[in-house]
């Protein structure tokens, strides 16, 4: 099953991104940079783009109750009251997993990822045959990236769009009773929150 | 291009946010400001020295202009050295980066949302 309306119709790039586009393209073509070489260098602060972000979001979360009642009716609102995330963009909608249903997001392709909570996204999951499969065959790429869900469980896919981003809050893992928000955030992976991965156990290493 | 020459650079140039372990970003555009000039250094394009005056005229000038200086514009500044030093040194000029700029957008515009966004000969006016 996939929720995959477009309402907006076309890409959008800020601002600052057309900028940083325009020096990659010049310098590309006159043979200064690489785009597989600056590649290389992002990839290797991937984790180090946000995430912690998002990691906090569901920490507190898990916690508290009420932070979570109020992060799912209105994503953008509560993370704003976080404090720590300067802009989440107009429309961040939090969907939450249950044993029924386990959420995954696609689309990275332009302003629609929500960076500010996930980081950067992974170079696999702006592949076109991964969009493309991941709505129409959700459980395959799963296996893909070794996550198994059990037969009955939902596999909802929401696609981004230009006014709304997803944000997958993950299951609190066992175990973690009477933990605080700091040592749950550290179980928290990008790709939980983009419901490719779980996230970590406790006492696994990270 | 390694963790060692980032560390290197995150230690000639002042005020780069940073961890224990080396840079941190807010954003994929600010990693991919980071590793362009990382890699035009590499080149021989600059000094970190050269870098490191340049971006803080960049500062200045955007703190005359009413910049808050809260860390949080860091990128924006480094974006705009890094087109300053690219028209310096006849990479190339204001009036080309605007063009890429704008063609840029164009492309934004015609390209349905979900699919990748590609640079196409007919994106420049």
């Amino acid at each position: 099953m996939s929720d995959h309306d477009h309402r907006h119709d076309h890409s959008d790039l800020s601002e600052t991104e057309l900028r940083v586009r325009a020096l990659e393209t010049i310098l590309t073509e006159k043979g200064y940079v690489e785009p597989a070489a600056l590649d290389a260098i992002i990839q290797a602060y991937e984790t180090k783009i946000g995430p912690h972000n998002g990691a906090q979001v569901v920490a507190r979360a898990w916690s508290d109750p009420a932070f979570k009642k109020a992060l799912l009716e209105d994503g953008t609102k509560a993370v704003s009251t976080l404090g720590h995330v300067s802009r989440v963009g107009d429309h961040l909608v939090v969907v939450e997993n249950t044993p029924q249903r386990h959420n995954m997001v696609v689309c990275t392709l332009c302003s629609c990822y929500p960076w500010e909570v996930l980081g950067l996204p992974p170079v696999w999951y702006k592949a076109a045959p991964y969009r493309s499969r991941a709505v129409k065959d959700p459980r395959g790429v799963l296996a893909d990236f070794g996550v198994t869900l059990p037969q009955e469980t939902e596999i909802r896919v929401w696609d981004s769009t230009a006014e709304t981003r997803f944000l997958v809050l993950p299951m609190r893992p066992k175990g973690t009773e009477g933990w605080s928000e700091q040592q749950l955030a550290e179980l928290v992976t990008r790709d939980s929150m983009i419901g490719t991965g779980f996230p970590r156990t406790p006492g696994a290493p990270s | 291009m390694d963790a060692a020459a980032a560390r290197e650079a995150t230690k000639a140039i002042p005020g780069v946010p940073r961890d224990d372990e080396g840079p941190v970003f807010r954003a994929p555009w600010e990693a991919q400001a980071f590793a362009m000039a990382l890699t035009l250094h590499e080149r021989g394009l600059f000094t970190w020295s050269e870098w490191a005056s340049a971006l803080a005229s960049e500062i200045k000038r955007a703190q005359a202009a009413g910049d808050p200086d809260t860390g949080e514009t860091y990128y924006r500044h480094w974006l705009a050295t890094l087109e300053n030093l690219v028209a310096a040194k006849g990479v190339a000029s204001t009036a080309t980066l605007h063009r890429y700029r704008d063609a840029w957008d164009h492309a934004a515009e015609r390209t349905p949302h979900g699919a990748p966004i590609e640079l196409m000969p007919g994106d420049f006016g």
